[in-house]
């Protein structure tokens, strides 16, 4: 009877399969446009399921723990949202003719790809099925990044390629090291490779074997978070993809990618004698903060610029995770829910910007308040969401980093406020001239969908006034498990 | 464990490394492309090989793709893309051959330092194995590093997966190694079609400065 019960781990990625080969062979956009919300939306009840229909025994093919539900919620509530700012997206894209049916068949089937790939990477509970899975996830974006076939998209798409392979290909070499340093103790086959096994028995692995590996580990997978120097496929792709896609991208597969990172701190700090991973982790947030907020400066492209943003965000949470304890875990977990939150409803915004404009370039975007004051609006409360100023979310979480980070370690505050201010400052040079002023050049009326921008941008408002006690406590205890 | 197994797997192994550094020195396209395919005949034994002494036949599966796909499928097709674009004559290497000779030797003694120190308790054949399979790795993305278009650039990639393929059979009794190595095949197949489709018109020869500057940063 077992065998049969309900299970909402498989279910979050079971379902987008059976969509994305549903989706790849019906035609017509309204159609598809829906169910590719419905199957979202479906994906997302079964990952909220996950709270409350009993965890499956660990040791398992499949991993629920506190950790990766907020991961597994996170992502399936980002994908549901933006599936309705898409299908508003995509309406547009074929009524200028940007994409034709085919592409657009592709495009949802691949969407749904993407959601089963990131649902599995989360769930797994073998470190090879999780890489597997990222590798696919890798795979789908950047076919999603090429799709409007411009010598730009082109050109990002072989970038991310090519980057994005390189570090698959570090991070498989880790895994494999991982699987070696566990083979003497755990012995051969398949329970090497589990993670719970894994962890429960890291104290008797070999340590250097470990230090090694997870230097690999994090080159590779923090290629695709997009930590400095490694960054450069990321901007591109977010700029010259379709937006839906790039706010996919900030808001979920660079989650994906940290979360496979924290898997294997949690595995290291298990053993005493490995290297602490948090000084590397700490060191390349901070750098890629420090990098991505003077880059800021000298962007023209606004989604690029958003782009580069997430940099700074992802920096900041990996500098979290990386001086770790409770407090920096936990305002790490809260920043990046709030940055996945916020960064996809300015996507969402942007995105229709750039429709009623008909150009990416910041120069050229002026007065939106006045053309189009709920788009305009929506831009400056998720910039200013973003930017960190209070009362709103980001900057309560952004407070928990900075002073857990001067309680602890007093002279790392000095770049990491120093980096928060300058990527401030960035925007809101932009802003002024984006939001305010004459309106000027082409301004379509908006066919936009505001509901899922204005539900992240309120979600995020609240969360600067409001967090519910048990959303606290859940967070604080996966912090304790952070370690 | 100095049996006959052990040499063999030992002289598969260096001959794997030893390709790479002729991979490394080759500047026309066509040749490339030959001692590519050299590389995953050596490859493909050097895994069959090992399914013999680990006694797991699903490793056979593995030295078939590697064989079939890419000793034999993925050079054709590069040789018909090489051909239809015209550079199969053409020499190019953003860095002399001395310098990246010299280079790729650094990159194998720093592996070799790093692997048989780090894995000092493993037993001798996985240690060698992961030492020789670090230094194809290297090597491979050096190659990356060191070319400029496209079709050379995914030549390093496939060699520096060859390496990977030699540790994951290396390591004994491991896991999804048929899987893993099918999702490489994909993933390059992709890489394949990419290249065919997208970029049969430009002659590719703009984008890959950009991307070998950022592939050099991976490295760090």
């Amino acid at each position: 009877m077992r065998e049969f019960a309900f299970r909402p781990e498989v279910a979050a990625f079971l379902i987008p399969l059976a969509a994305a080969g549903l989706l790849a062979i019906l035609p017509g956009y309204r159609l598809t446009a829906r169910l590719n919300i419905l199957a979202c939306g479906l994906t997302l009840l079964a990952a909220l399921s996950l709270f409350v229909l009993p965890r499956p025994a660990p040791g398992g093919y499949f991993l629920v723990d506190d950790l990766n539900i907020v991961f597994v919620v996170l992502s399936c509530f980002v994908a549901f949202t933006t599936s309705i700012f898409s299908a508003s997206y995509i309406g547009h894209e074929i009524e200028i003719g940007r994409l034709t049916p085919a592409y657009l068949r592709f495009y949802h089937a691949m969407y749904q790809a993407l959601m089963f790939a990131m649902n599995l990477a989360l769930v797994t509970n073998s470190i090879g099925v999780m890489w597997v899975a990222i590798e696919i996830a890798t795979l789908t974006t950047v076919l999603m990044v090429g799709i409007y076939r411009t010598h730009e998209a082109l050109e990002a798409a072989w970038k991310y390629f090519i980057l994005g392979s390189v570090g698959i290909a570090l991070a498989l070499f880790g895994t494999i090291l991982v699987y070696m340093a566990a083979q003497p103790v755990v012995g051969e086959g398949a329970e090497a490779m589990l993670w719970t096994v894994l962890v429960s028995r890291a104290g008797e692995f070999d340590a250097a074997f470990l230090n090694v590996a997870f230097v690999f580990l994090f080159l590779g997978y923090g290629t695709k978070v997009g930590l400095a120097p490694l960054h450069a496929w990321l901007p591109d792709a977010h700029a010259e993809g379709p937006t839906p896609i790039s706010a996919v991208l900030s808001g979920l597969l660079l989650n994906v990618a940290l979360y496979a990172v924290l898997r294997f701190k949690i595995l290291l700090a298990g053993n005493p004698g490995a290297l602490a991973p948090g000084p590397l982790m700490a060191t390349m947030g901070l750098a890629s903060l420090v990098f991505a907020g003077f880059m800021l400066y000298r962007r023209r492209d606004i989604k690029r610029m958003f782009a580069y943003s997430s940099i700074e965000h992802m920096g900041i949470i990996t500098f979290a995770f990386g001086l770790g304890g409770p407090f920096a875990n936990f305002a790490g977990l809260l920043h990046m829910v709030m940055h996945s939150l916020t960064k996809s409803g300015i996507f969402f915004a942007v995105g229709h910007i750039a429709q009623v404009k008909r150009t990416q370039d910041i120069g050229r975007i002026t007065g939106l308040t006045v053309s189009h004051p709920l788009l305009g609006w929506g831009l400056v409360l998720g910039v200013v969401a973003i930017a960190g100023l209070p009362p709103l979310g980001i900057f309560m979480s952004e407070f928990l980093v900075v002073s857990s980070t001067v309680a602890r370690e007093p002279l790392l505050a000095v770049p990491l406020v120093g980096g928060i201010l300058v990527g401030f400052g960035a925007l809101m040079l932009r802003l002024s001239g984006l939001a305010f002023g004459e309106p000027t050049g082409p301004s379509d009326p908006a066919k936009a969908s505001y509901v899922p921008m204005y539900l992240h941008l309120g979600l995020v408002f609240v969360a600067g006034f409001y967090l519910p006690p048990m959303l606290v406590a859940w967070f604080q205890h996966v912090a304790a498990q952070l370690g | 464990m100095h049996g006959l197994s052990f040499d063999v797997a030992h002289l598969l192994a260096g001959s794997l490394v030893l390709i790479s550094f002729m991979l490394l020195y080759q500047d026309r396209m066509l040749a490339l492309l030959n001692v590519f395919a050299a590389q995953a005949f050596v490859l493909a034994a050097s895994v069959a090989w090992q399914a013999h002494i680990q006694d797991a036949p699903h490793l056979y599966v593995t030295a078939a793709i590697a064989l079939l796909f890419k000793g034999i499928a993925i050079p054709m097709a590069l040789r018909r893309i090489v051909r239809r674009l015209g550079i199969h004559r053409e020499i190019e290497t953003v860095v002399g051959v001395v310098p990246t000779m010299l280079a790729g030797m650094a990159l194998v003694a720093l592996s070799m330092v790093v692997m048989l120190r780090v894995a000092a308790e493993a037993d001798p054949l996985a240690r060698e194995d992961l030492a020789f399979a670090l230094s194809v790795v290297l090597l491979g993305l050096l190659m990356m590093v060191t070319r400029r278009n496209a079709v050379s650039q995914v030549v390093g990639f496939m060699s520096l997966e060859n390496g990977l393929i030699l540790a994951a059979t290396g390591a004994k009794g491991m896991p999804l190694v048929v899987e893993i190595s099918v999702a490489f095949s994909i993933l390059i197949a992709f890489i394949v079609i990419g290249i065919f489709l997208s970029r049969i018109r430009e002659r590719f020869d703009t984008v890959d400065i950009e991307a070998l500057d950022r592939a050099r940063g991976e490295r760090r």
